[in-house]
């Protein structure tokens, strides 16, 4: 019974993340992760955030972003300390690939913003191979200031913007 | 297009009666003046727009009547565009045009103080258009320059009245031409957060937009070969920026190949169009490459860890100016445009960027970053004689009009509910003035005048 019952939120999840296109600039949460391993049972909702082999757990528990001051792609303690744990999240996680997406806040030229959101990219990348991540499992893009989350103009949504997220591509295997 | 008329005797006069009124201005500062011919000298000083009359065309053929009258609009909001120019309404007309031919009554325009009259005649035949006009200097009494005769369809009728009042502003203020001409940019729609990008193509003054992509992707910064036939931009449909060639009459688009890992972007065409410069990122690092577009081979031309991009080719094809955030901040510099040593022109407090040389050669039009403000400005290429043209919470991107005095750039607007509009200023600094787009518009690029 109770196995059953795991298997119809397995199909529904699964289900569920077919049909949804997660928002990739978003806060993150609805993306649920196509490799929910089957054995996940006992109170643990596979692809939900207290499943911490999927995409919602990465995204929330783990946190799939960094942030960086005005101008700069240097990472921050707090920056590191993140990729620490997507670095051991993605180590555990074999099946995953990555794109991490550098982003600038409005303030700057579009193409040097371009430039910079990929310094950004590129600086957490680098840190995440130090880590021990193979490099042929992530790549960078930039999307300058072209994708802001956050739409007003002052500092409080400027440093939410100015940021490089790990967003998780389906399994190697899948 | 066929000249008529009296001609020669009249541009040796002429010649002479502009040089004695350079030599006039040079002294007194005087923009125009009712004693010698009509002329507008663009200085630096407050000009008085100029009055002019132009009343509606003639109809030399029965399906004529409505084209005249529109032909005679758009070459009046041409020149009125420009804030070197007034209109006077039809209304004060004293006397009216009945015959293209019959000799014009100077004291009817004098007395209504319009210095400039342009008179025209148009003839249509299905879809086949004949525009011709003649422009008087009401004060000297005599035709400026000789009538000009220019034939089109009655589907591109406004690139006539462009081609008029592009011969009317050339005669008058000496510069070159620059109405029949057309924009390429990006149309936006939706908030910041989730706007969409679309290129579009319009005639200069916001008239006839047709789309060239759909939204599906975010587009950048379209960039006019130097014929005018196809448009380099930047696309994220592969999910990478990556650079591609559109042909604008067949709306067919390729890539421009570049390596896996890589993202490309900031294209411009050499001044032969078969050249493109570019940015290249690899490993979070950005320079400068060209790539020849037939056979696709690339070749480096900056090599720092800094971000170099924003490359502009000199007219002459020789030098690249490009921004480079080498010296810790964003700053202009000039290079071969086969690479090497690079020299840093600007020097003025805050950020320089997105560098575009102009048409002419003289100068540079820039973005510059300075206490929390964006601003356009041109310099010379040593650096000198910068004049910002433009303050707001965002202004970037300037692009430059085929004669080198009006630059076109787009201003987004600060907030939640902030859009991006494009707007036009004279490189004095005046006529600063948003060009009207169906939805929003960013990374304008003029094209080269039209042939």
């Amino acid at each position: 019974m109770k196995r059953i019952l795991t298997s119809t939120i397995l199909m529904a999840v699964l289900a569920l993340t077919a049909c949804t296109n997660p928002g990739r600039f978003g806060a993150g949460g609805d993306g649920a992760g196509a490799n929910a391993p089957l054995g996940a049972a006992g109170g643990i909702i596979p692809g939900s955030a207290n499943d911490p082999s999927s995409t919602a757990y990465f995204q929330q528990a783990v946190g799939d972003r960094v942030l960086f001051p005005v101008d700069q792609a240097t990472l921050t303690p707090e920056g590191r300390a993140t990729l620490d744990g997507q670095a051991g999240w993605l180590t555990n996680n074999t099946d995953y690939t990555a794109v991490i997406e550098g982003h600038a806040d409005e303030q700057g030229t579009r193409e040097y913003n371009l430039a910079l959101g990929a310094r950004r990219a590129n600086a957490a990348q680098e840190y995440l191979i130090s880590k021990g991540v193979p490099s042929n499992r992530l790549r960078v893009v930039s999307y300058g200031k072209e994708r802001p989350i956050e739409i007003c103009s002052n500092e409080a949504c400027y440093a939410k913007n100015r940021r490089a997220v790990t967003v998780l591509a389906g399994g190697l295997s899948s | 297009m066929t000249a008529f008329g009296r001609k020669d005797a009249f541009v040796m006069k002429f010649r002479f009666f502009a040089l004695c009124l350079a030599l006039f201005c040079a002294s007194f500062g005087v923009a125009h003046a009712q004693q010698g011919p009509l002329r507008i000298e663009i200085t630096e000083g407050v000009i008085e727009p100029l009055p002019f009359a132009v009343p509606s065309f003639q109809p030399e053929s029965a399906e004529a009547g409505q084209m005249a009258a529109n032909l005679a609009q758009v070459v009046a909001q041409d020149l009125i565009g420009t804030g070197l120019f007034r209109e006077i309404p039809a209304s004060a007309f004293i006397s009216t045009v009945s015959d293209f031919n019959a000799p014009v009554q100077y004291a009817d325009w004098k007395a209504i103080n319009a210095q400039a009259l342009v008179t025209g005649a148009v003839n249509v035949q299905g879809n086949s258009l004949t525009v011709k006009f003649r422009l008087y200097d009401v004060f000297s009494g005599a035709e400026l320059g000789s009538g000009l005769q220019f034939t089109g369809t009655a589907d591109g009728w406004r690139r006539m009245a462009h081609k008029v009042a592009d011969a009317v502003y050339s005669r008058i203020t000496g510069e070159g031409p620059y109405f029949d001409s057309r924009v390429v940019y990006v149309s936006e729609t939706g908030p910041k957060d989730a706007r969409a990008k679309r290129l579009a193509i319009m005639d200069y003054d916001g008239a006839n937009v047709q789309y060239l992509t759909d939204s599906s992707a975010i587009v950048l910064a379209p960039r006019f070969s130097p014929s005018g036939d196809r448009v380099l931009y930047t696309s994220y449909e592969s999910g990478f920026p990556r650079i591609y060639v559109l042909d604008i009459g067949s709306v067919q688009r390729r890539v421009l190949e570049s390596a896996d890992g890589t993202m490309s972007f900031a294209p411009r065409f050499s001044p032969s169009g078969q050249t493109v410069v570019f940015s290249l990122t690899q490993g979070g690092n950005t320079d400068i490459y060209t790539m020849d577009i037939a056979s696709g081979a690339s070749t480096r031309l900056t090599n720092t860890p800094a971000i170099e991009t924003a490359p502009s080719y000199s007219p002459d094809g020789g030098r690249i100016v490009f921004e480079s955030d080498r010296s810790g901040t964003q700053q202009l510099y000039v290079m071969s445009a086969s690479g090497g040593e690079a020299q840093r022109i600007s020097f003025g407090e805050g950020r320089y960027g997105t560098p575009v040389w102009s048409p002419r050669g003289d100068l540079v039009a820039f973005t510059k970053q300075n206490k929390g403000r964006f601003h356009i400005g041109v310099m010379r290429l040593d650096g000198s004689e910068e004049r910002l043209l433009t303050a707001s919470f965002l202004d970037e991107g300037p692009t430059w009009a085929p004669n080198g005095r009006v630059i076109m750039f787009a201003r987004e607007t600060q907030g939640e509910g902030g859009s991006s509009t494009l707007y036009s200023v004279d490189i004095s600094g005046r006529n600063l003035r948003p060009v009207q787009t169906p939805q929003g518009g960013s990374d304008p690029s003029w094209s080269p005048l039209q042939k």
